[in-house]
C-alpha cells in the first residue's frame, strides 16, 4: 500500500504508515540541519517520528543557503 | 596613541562588536564564503531558506558547516517572499532550521526587476512575526513614515534600502536614511545597494549604526579584499560619525597661519 504525497513541490510516493523521521531518513537527511513543514505547519524535530504522514500531504523539506 | 572605544551595536538585547552584517549568497563556494565573512569580521551573517535538493547527494556541503551557529550570530532572511505569508513560514522554518533562534531578516519584496520592499505585506508579516516571538530586523524603503511605524510595531531593528538589492548604486538618499537616523530609538542599518567602500562609510557617517551587505564583496574581483576594506570603511564612517565632521565653508580657510610669514 503506498500514499502520495508533494514533497517539495513534486509527486511523491511512500509506503502507508511512514513518519516523518522516516521519510527524512528515507531521504538520506537524518542528522542534517533541516526543517520539516507538513501542510503549511512546521513538525518540530522532536515530533518527526511521532508524525505519521498521509495521503494528500504537502510536505517541505528546507536547509540554508546563501543569500544577502 | 589613545586606545578609543564605542558603544556597543544592540540588537534584541545582544551585544556586537561589528557593525558589519554580511551576507552569504553570490560566492563561488563556501570556502570563499566562509574566508571572506571572517575578513570582514562580521558577528551576523544572513542567509536563506530554500528547499533541499532531493536526490542529490546529501553528504554535499551545508552552507552552516562554513558559516557555523557556534561562530557567528546567524540572520535567516525572507529573500524571494512577495507576500506576508510566504514570508512568515519561511521565518517559522528558519527557527525550526536553528532551534528556536528567533532573530530574523523580514523582507517581502514587490516584484522581481526592483526587488523592492512591498511595505503593506511587510507591515503585515512583522505584525505576525512579532505576536509569535520573533525579533524581527525589518527591510524596507527610506520612508521614515514607514519606518517609524515598523519601530513603534516593535522591530528590532530598521533596514532602509540604499538602492535596489544587488545594484551597488549606493546611498541614492542619504537625506531620507538621515531623518529615519535621527527619529528612530532602535538601531538602523542600511541593507542593500552599497556598492564599494566610501558607501559603507557614507552609510556610517550619516550616523546609520551598521551596514547589511552582500554582493560588493561577493562580485568584487577579489572578495577577501574587499571584505576586508568594507571592514575598514565600516569603522572610519563610524569613527567620522562620532568625531563630528568640520562645518562647510563657502571659502578657503588656510591650515597654515599668517603670520610670520617670510614675505609678510
Amino acid at each position: 500500500m503506498s500514499i502520495q504525497i508533494r514533497l517539495n513541490g513534486e509527486p511523491h510516493t511512500l509506503s502507508t504508515g511512514l513518519t516523518a523521521a522516516d521519510l527524512v531518513e528515507q531521504l538520506g537527511l537524518s542528522g542534517r540541519r533541516i526543517a520539516v513543514e507538513i501542510n503549511e505547519e512546521i513538525v518540530p524535530r522532536s515530533q518527526h517520528a511521532d508524525t505519521r504522514l498521509v495521503d494528500g500531504d504537502h510536505v517541505e523539506v528546507v536547509h540554508a543557503i546563501g543569500g544577502g | 596613541m589613545t586606545q578609543l572605544t564605542d558603544t556597543p551595536l544592540t540588537i534584541a538585547g545582544r551585544d556586537f562588536h561589528s557593525r558589519l552584517l554580511v551576507g552569504t549568497g553570490k560566492y563561488k563556494d563556501f570556502t570563499e564564503t566562509g574566508a571572506a565573512i571572517a575578513q570582514s569580521g562580521a558577528e551576523i551573517v544572513t542567509f536563506a531558506v530554500r528547499r533541499t535538493n532531493l536526490g542529490q547527494d546529501a553528504d554535499a556541503p551545508n552552507l552552516l558547516d562554513a558559516i557555523s551557529p557556534e561562530r557567528y550570530t546567524l540572520l535567516p532572511n525572507t529573500a524571494g517572499c512577495y507576500n506576508a505569508k510566504d514570508a512568515v513560514r519561511t521565518c517559522r522554518l528558519a527557527r525550526e532550521l536553528l532551534d528556536g533562534h528567533n532573530l530574523v531578516k523580514l523582507e517581502v519584496l514587490g516584484d522581481d526587476h526592483t526587488l523592492y520592499p512591498n511595505v503593506v505585506e511587510t507591515l503585515k508579516a512583522a505584525e505576525t512575526l512579532l505576536a509569535d516571538g520573533f525579533d524581527v530586523m525589518v527591510y524596507t524603503s527610506d520612508d521614515p513614515i514607514v519606518a517609524r511605524e515598523l519601530e513603534a510595531m516593535g522591530c528590532c531593528a530598521i533596514m532602509p534600502l540604499g538602492s535596489l538589492i544587488g545594484s551597488g548604486h549606493g546611498i541614492q538618499n542619504p537625506h531620507n536614511v538621515r531623518l529615519i537616523v535621527e527619529q528612530s530609538k532602535v538601531p538602523v542599518l542600511v541593507d542593500a545597494g552599497i556598492g564599494t567602500a566610501s558607501d559603507a562609510a557614507m552609510a556610517m557617517e550619516l550616523g546609520c549604526d551598521g551596514v547589511l551587505l552582500n554582493t560588493a564583496i561577493a562580485h568584487a574581483r577579489e572578495p577577501l579584499r574587499m571584505a576586508n576594506a568594507m571592514k575598514l570603511a565600516v569603522e572610519a564612517g563610524r569613527d567620522a560619525f562620532l568625531a563630528g565632521r568640520m562645518p562647510r565653508r563657502q571659502s578657503a580657510d588656510p591650515s597654515s597661519p599668517f603670520a610670520g610669514r617670510i614675505n609678510g
